[in-house]
């Protein structure tokens, strides 16, 4: 997984709620058995007509939002299903960082395994951040993981929350999966116990 | 001993699982089922194959074919969809190469994964249970935790058996009282969504409860649990019951003589106790609430059949107004239209949430000496082999065909939009599955989610219809 430490880039405005994962990618796009090529499904039911062909009125299909790296969006953002697709079709097409009011349960954790950092900031600031990514190429925001701050166009520094855990992880760009292996004889102890406590499980 | 604060089930489940905390609080939490499909674990299976890894516990994982497949005769001659094919033999591959047990595509036990967990009794109560899908939720029903994962946590389970996770908060929905005639556990799921909304259960795992709740069979327990989900939810739960008890027993996975007393003996000490701290809590009166349909793209806008369509304008804020908007458009409908009056093209019966045997006898016994209106296609596609066989044992199947219905294999089928059974563009849809989102059952596809018993109503007018005007013209 890519370490992500800080991010400066074009931010795209979504101003939408409950923007679910079907939307960010359908179901008919999962056929993949591999974790690259999703971007060019990336919204693909908003971002192509019915012929196929680009909808300009869709914002990822507008200069210079076509280099977006950072996404702005309201409430709820990556509800629905568990698909890793979602943030799989984000960072194949290039964004890296999500900013939101809040974010459905499993896609934000899905977004942590994958490089990509959600995250949340009030209604309010999103709006602003908002009329920022409005100004397309001239106003760049700053997502500095390290010092957890935004930094807007206009040098405000926006002061985010994230779990200590996950920005440990995201910041140097660990697996999960070998940090738990330490934990093996935990692991063997736990199914020791319980072979003795639920014989019936596994039988 | 000393004394214990009082718990909740997600509590003492949560309690009984974590391997070890780690010091920022997050526990490592040991998994005892972890269910598989086709979609969500290629990536899964080949990051283990670059690490050199192993599937800790395949005795605890099982496999099945369910989202890409057909569900009419051609599955019989093998996949045509060269995409799907590809991801069901990659799948196939995976569970020899792994040792994962697997059920074929035209094995009678094949099915929806949230169908068959429970069917064969490999979901039990106090389990935690995960699958990469959102619906695994479904299994809560059972007293279980059962919550869905991305495929990077689905490596994750295969690899450690374990996950990473921080405890949810505790929420309480309690429904209290009788339901009232024509009502089903979707209408009371639906209702409680449009109450708290899609994003009401956020970070916290929902325990349902109350009379309505406990007279619900565990077919209606388990839609209710299958779309906590919609309410943001990471899970749901009913504390497990007699009726629980019963329908897990006679499962052919499930614990048999001294094993199962032991088991019970535990699973009766799972209930949460007098007391116990919820951090949120909603309630519900069953008899308040009626036959429920959606009317928009998310599934908390949701109405009583009598209702009609609201109107954007009147929404207090230019967002929702916009928003609201957007979904008039879409679902090409128009303010003040009655619901009753909106004609459908298509009728679903199926999917995780309504595709047990319980919901095909609901369709049948509206449908039972009626017809489909003209032009209507409506299907009923079974949630298992084993559903299907015991429908047609039942001569259910009969019923719905000679009403004009088409009677399916097992499977995702048209809950979903990715594989043949879709909507096309503008069509309209009475489902009984979960998601009403903008392309879900197919690109510009309109989706309204109701109980069976409403589709099948729907089926018979050709439009919307209020279940309790189509009574069983006998009993099935």
């Amino acid at each position: 997984m890519q370490a992500f430490t800080t991010l400066t880039g074009i931010a795209a405005p979504l101003p939408q709620a409950n923007v679910d994962t079907d939307k960010i990618i359908p179901a008919r796009f999962l056929k993949s058995i591999s974790r690259s090529g999703f971007g060019k499904h990336l919204f693909a039911n908003l971002r192509y007509r019915e012929d196929g062909s680009e909808n300009p009125d869709f914002v990822l299909n507008q200069e210079p939002y076509r280099k977006a790296e950072i996404l702005i969006a309201f409430e709820n953002f990556g509800c629905g299903s568990s698909r890793e697709h979602a943030p799989w079709a984000l960072l194949d097409f290039g964004i890296r960082c999500v900013i939101a009011p809040d974010f459905a349960d499993i896609f934000h954790n899905n977004c942590f395994k994958n490089g990509i950092l959600p995250v949340r900031l009030p209604r309010e600031v999103c709006e602003q951040l908002m009329e920022d990514a409005r100004m397309g190429g001239n106003a760049r925001l700053t997502v500095d993981l390290e010092r957890q701050v935004v930094v807007r166009p206009n040098g405000e520094e926006i002061p985010f929350q994230v779990d200590p855990l996950r920005r440990h992880l995201l910041l140097n760009g660990l697996d999960d999966i070998g940090q738990t292996l330490q934990h093996a004889p935990a692991i063997d102890s736990y199914e020791a116990k319980q072979r003795a406590s639920q014989p019936w499980l596994g039988a | 001993m000393s004394e214990r604060k009082p718990r909740t089930l997600f509590d003492k489940i949560w309690d009984t699982h974590v391997v070890e905390t780690l010091p920022d609080g997050t526990a490592l939490l040991y998994i005892d089922l972890h269910l598989t499909h086709e979609v969500t674990t290629p990536q899964a299976f080949e990051g283990l194959r670059v690490a050199g890894r192993k599937v800790r516990r395949p005795d605890l994982t099982l496999a099945v074919v369910d989202h890409n497949i057909a569900t009419d005769e051609s599955r019989r001659t093998g996949i045509t969809d060269p995409e799907s094919r590809l991801q069901v033999e990659t799948l196939e591959k995976n569970v020899q190469e792994f040792g994962v047990p697997y059920i074929p595509l035209l094995d009678d036990r094949q099915g929806i994964v949230h169908v068959i967990g429970p069917e064969l009794g490999r979901s039990l109560p106090g389990m935690t249970i995960v699958c990469g899908d959102s619906h695994t939720s479904t299994h809560g029903a059972l007293g279980a935790l059962a919550f869905g994962i991305g495929t990077s946590e689905v490596e994750h389970v295969l690899a450690t058996q374990t996950l990473l996770q921080k405890p949810a908060k505790n929420m309480q929905v309690l429904v209290e009282g009788n339901l009232a005639f024509g009502c089903s556990a979707k209408d009371i799921v639906l209702a409680i969504i449009g109450r708290i909304g899609t994003a009401g259960g956020t970070g916290h795992v929902i325990e349902y409860a109350g009379d309505a709740i406990r007279a619900l069979d565990m077919a209606g327990r388990m839609t209710v649990c299958n779309m906590s989900i919609e309410a943001g939810a990471r899970a749901g739960m009913v504390a497990p019951d007699q009726t629980t008890f019963d329908y897990v027993k006679t499962r052919p996975f499930a614990p048999k003589g001294e094993a199962l007393e032991r088991a019970l003996a535990w699973w009766r000490t799972l209930p949460t106790d007098p007391g116990a701290h919820f951090d949120k809590v909603v309630k519900l009166e069953a008899h308040a609430i009626a036959p429920q349909v959606t009317w928009g793209t998310s599934p908390e806008d949701v109405l009583p059949i009598t209702g009609v369509v609201p109107n954007p304008e009147d929404a207090e804020d230019e967002a929702r107004r916009a928003q609201l908007r957007r979904m008039v458009e879409y679902m090409g409908l128009t303010p003040g239209q009655r619901l009753q009056d909106l004609k459908v093209d298509v009728v679903f019966i199926g999917s995780c949430t309504n595709s047990r045997i319980e919901d095909i006898r609901a369709a049948a016994a509206i449908a039972k000496g009626r017809k489909v209106a003209e032009g209507v296609r409506a299907m009923v596609v079974p949630g298992s082999g084993l559903v299907k066989k015991q429908a047609e044992q039942e001569g259910l199947d009969r019923i719905l065909k000679e009403a004009g219905f088409e009677w399916r294999e097992a499977g995702c089928s048209m809950c979903l939009g990715m594989n043949p059974d879709k909507l096309t563009p503008g069509q309209r849809c009475a489902s009984t599955s979960n998601r009403n989102f903008e392309g879900r059952q197919g690109p510009g596809g309109r989706t309204h989610l109701l109980s069976p018993a409403m589709a099948a109503a729907a089926a018979i007018a050709g439009r919307l219809a209020d279940v309790r005007d189509y009574q069983p013209k006998e009993a099935v």
